[in-house]
């Protein structure tokens, strides 16, 4: 009983992988290899959301298919290369620590095209991508100097890799421009997720006299904090505001779709090309959610530096910028802003080694 | 004092989950099976417990919900490793594998949705006292539980009938069924114990710690707790001081950051698991304390010659 059992599951596996192939034969593959979960209510799912995005508005000559929870480092590349092997012809592998596996199963593949977020090394058949994060912390920055009381701000952070760096600056950069004297204290959780730490880091820095949280980790968690304690904070990577109503005063927002479809697209009409795209505001790679729980000239002035930097991408940066020490960091464009290994001066943190 | 108040809730609120969670655990090793499940449970408890919390806009439901939800998958490993008599580590590996992804998948329609929250129990008068009265008389009532249960669980043990029994099962089952008592029984029961307790801890996980569902978000707490009741020697009152080491390193790790030493943060994210180990190892060096408390039958399946 249990053979002709096992024999009859067999055999619809196989009418069904055959069905399955059937109707993906005349379809273009594109494929998406995920850190987190595909729901992960943060990171992943806005990757997933773009992936959606592709999927309404090419259906009908791409098939789309992902794979999730992928630990980064060396696993990652058995996951890739299986997609590669499996027929895709376009894979986004959308985490920083995908970038040297992607680059190895590429060189396996060189007629599948492959996309890696927030990575700096590409080949013929290797684009990198990734949004101007950076512009959206600049408002909040000066969102929150507008905002705090105590002229203090939490930030709590994941890891210490040029991207997170780079936002700690930018924020810092914005809260200046409004109060040179304003202060930040950084908490590091050496973690992109985890709920119940991202809120302990919070917790200790109201403990300690920040009065607005900002955070480069993925859960509501701290936005919870801050609306538990009368307080306000930034959504992270989606509009948080369901979580914390009268906390959440903006959130950045990731929006990765139009970008997929385009590169989509560019492989179905034969145009794709290696490239290093590094979207913003402009191409709304990024977006602001409604300015909330603020006085109206707040709001008008969030406003005013989003249309700016929407018109300017390097904005930011246009004054002289000093390094902690005080020395001058010079002139700054895209090469010193991926590779930024220092805290602009302000900013009383050691910083991480 | 009143700078201590906020570092001291939190303290409390961060340690009770593992306090609970390590608790049901310990019945269970108790017993003499060794569920390495907890983190499964844990999960499948946080989600049955955001789930019906949030259907139904009733907290309270919720936390029946999870220690329904933590009983389930502890019933699941009790008819394996007790009913089929498998391998005890391996079952509760796939336990945990099994609970977090099924609990990803019951929890997809809740993920970005908010929890009703948990309204905080204040005991009229005495929370009014000051600095004690709100740590100890202000807190939300699943802390209440974990520590009524704490000494429900040490007066069990050690000052009743059913706790002998329990330890005699799990010291030396042969000899327990000699003498009569049902040892598959005994143990289904503390199996269950273990997973209404874990899924108790996953509640408080999803509806009062960080009111969310978002998969994974127990984040390794269940382990934290199955290496809690080892290094307590399956004693109660050691529980509560290692979970409470834990919860109150983890604190202040963050808390010095914020101040800004200058310690790597790697090291000082490192610093609760270092502190709890080395604290409950030193603690517990006496090793005929060890050789009394650690169930003699940990981990090995019996079968009852019939």
């Amino acid at each position: 009983m249990k053979k002709l059992l096992a024999a009859a599951a067999g055999a619809a596996l196989m009418v069904a992988a055959a069905a399955g192939s059937a109707s993906a034969a005349d379809k273009l593959k594109a494929c998406w290899v995920y850190v987190g979960p595909h729901n992960d209510g943060g990171y992943s799912e806005g990757h997933d959301k773009g992936r959606q995005l592709v999927d309404k508005e090419l259906g009908d000559k791409v098939e789309t298919s992902y794979v999730e929870s992928v630990p980064e480092g060396p696993d990652a590349e058995r996951v890739i290369e299986r997609l590669a092997r499996s027929g895709c012809k376009i894979i986004f592998t959308t985490s920083f620590g995908f970038m040297d596996q992607t680059i190895k199963v590429a060189a396996k593949y060189p007629d599948v095209k492959f996309e890696h977020a927030t990575g700096f090394k590409t080949a013929d058949n290797v684009t990198t991508y990734n949004a101007r994060f950076y512009q959206g912390r600049y408002i909040i920055g000066q969102i929150a100097a507008k905002m705090s009381k105590t002229g203090t701000a939490g930030y709590i952070v994941s890891v210490p890799i040029p991207e997170v760096i780079m936002g700690i600056n930018t924020f810092m950069l914005g809260a200046q421009s409004i109060n040179p004297d304003f202060k930040v204290k950084i908490v590091w959780v050496n973690s992109w997720f985890d709920p119940g730490k991202e809120g302990d880091a919070a917790k200790a820095l109201f403990d300690q006299g920040a009065d607005i949280i900002v955070q480069h980790t993925d859960s509501p968690a701290p936005l919870q904090i801050a609306e538990e304690r009368g307080l306000h904070g930034f959504g992270q990577a989606h509009d948080m505001s369901s979580f914390a109503p009268k906390a959440q005063l903006t959130a950045i927002e990731d929006n990765w779709g139009p970008y997929y479809v385009e590169r989509v697209k560019a492989v179905l009409d034969g145009t794709w090309k290696s490239q290093q795209s590094w979207e913003g505001l402009k191409e709304k790679m990024l977006i602001m959610a409604p300015y909330l729980n603020m006085p109206d000239d707040v709001a008008a002035m969030a406003k005013d530096t989003e249309a700016k930097i929407t018109a300017d991408p390097l904005l930011p940066f246009r004054g002289k910028v000093l390094k902690q020490d005080g020395s001058d960091a010079g002139p700054i464009d895209d090469g010193v802003l991926l590779g930024m290994n220092w805290y602009v001066k302000g900013i009383d943190d050691k910083f991480p080694q | 004092m009143e700078g201590l108040e906020g570092p001291l809730l939190t303290i409390i609120t961060a340690s009770t989950p593992l306090l609970l969670a390590a608790l049901g655990e310990l019945v269970t090793e108790r017993s003499g099976v060794l569920n390495l499940g907890v983190e499964g449970m844990m999960a499948v408890g946080a989600v049955c417990g955001f789930a019906a919390a949030n259907l139904t806009g009733m907290p309270m439901l919720g936390v029946l919900a999870a220690i329904l939800g933590g009983m389930v998958i502890a019933f699941l490993f009790g008819l394996l490793t007790l009913g089929l008599v498998t391998n005890q580590v391996a079952s509760g590996l796939a336990l945990t594998l099994f609970g977090l992804g099924l609990s990803a998948l019951i929890g997809d329609a809740f993920v970005g949705v908010p929890g009703p929250g948990m309204p905080k129990l204040y005991i009229p008068g005495l929370s009014d006292i000051p600095l004690v009265g709100r740590i100890f008389f202000a807190q939300d009532f699943m802390t209440y539980l974990a520590w009524a249960l704490v000494i429900a669980v040490w007066y069990f043990i050690f000052r009743t009938r059913g706790g002998l029994v329990l330890r005699a099962v799990g010291d030396n089952h042969v000899s327990a069924h000699a003498l009569g008592y049902k040892v598959i029984r005994v143990r289904f029961l503390a199996v269950l114990f273990g997973g209404a307790c874990a899924g108790l801890a996953g509640g408080y996980l999803s509806l009062v710690y960080t009111p969310q569902w978002t998969p994974n978000m127990t984040a390794g707490r269940g382990w934290i707790a199955l290496a809690l009741v080892v290094f307590a020697a399956w004693l109660p009152g050691r529980l509560v001081v290692g979970a409470l080491l834990f919860g109150a390193v983890s604190y202040l790790a963050l808390y010095l950051q914020g101040i800004g030493v200058g310690i790597p943060s790697q090291f000082l994210s490192m610093l609760p698991y270092l502190t709890t180990i080395v604290v409950l190892v030193v603690i517990s060096r006496n090793r005929t304390l060890l050789r009394i408390n650690t169930p003699a039958c940990l981990g090995q399946s019996f079968v009852p010659d019939r």
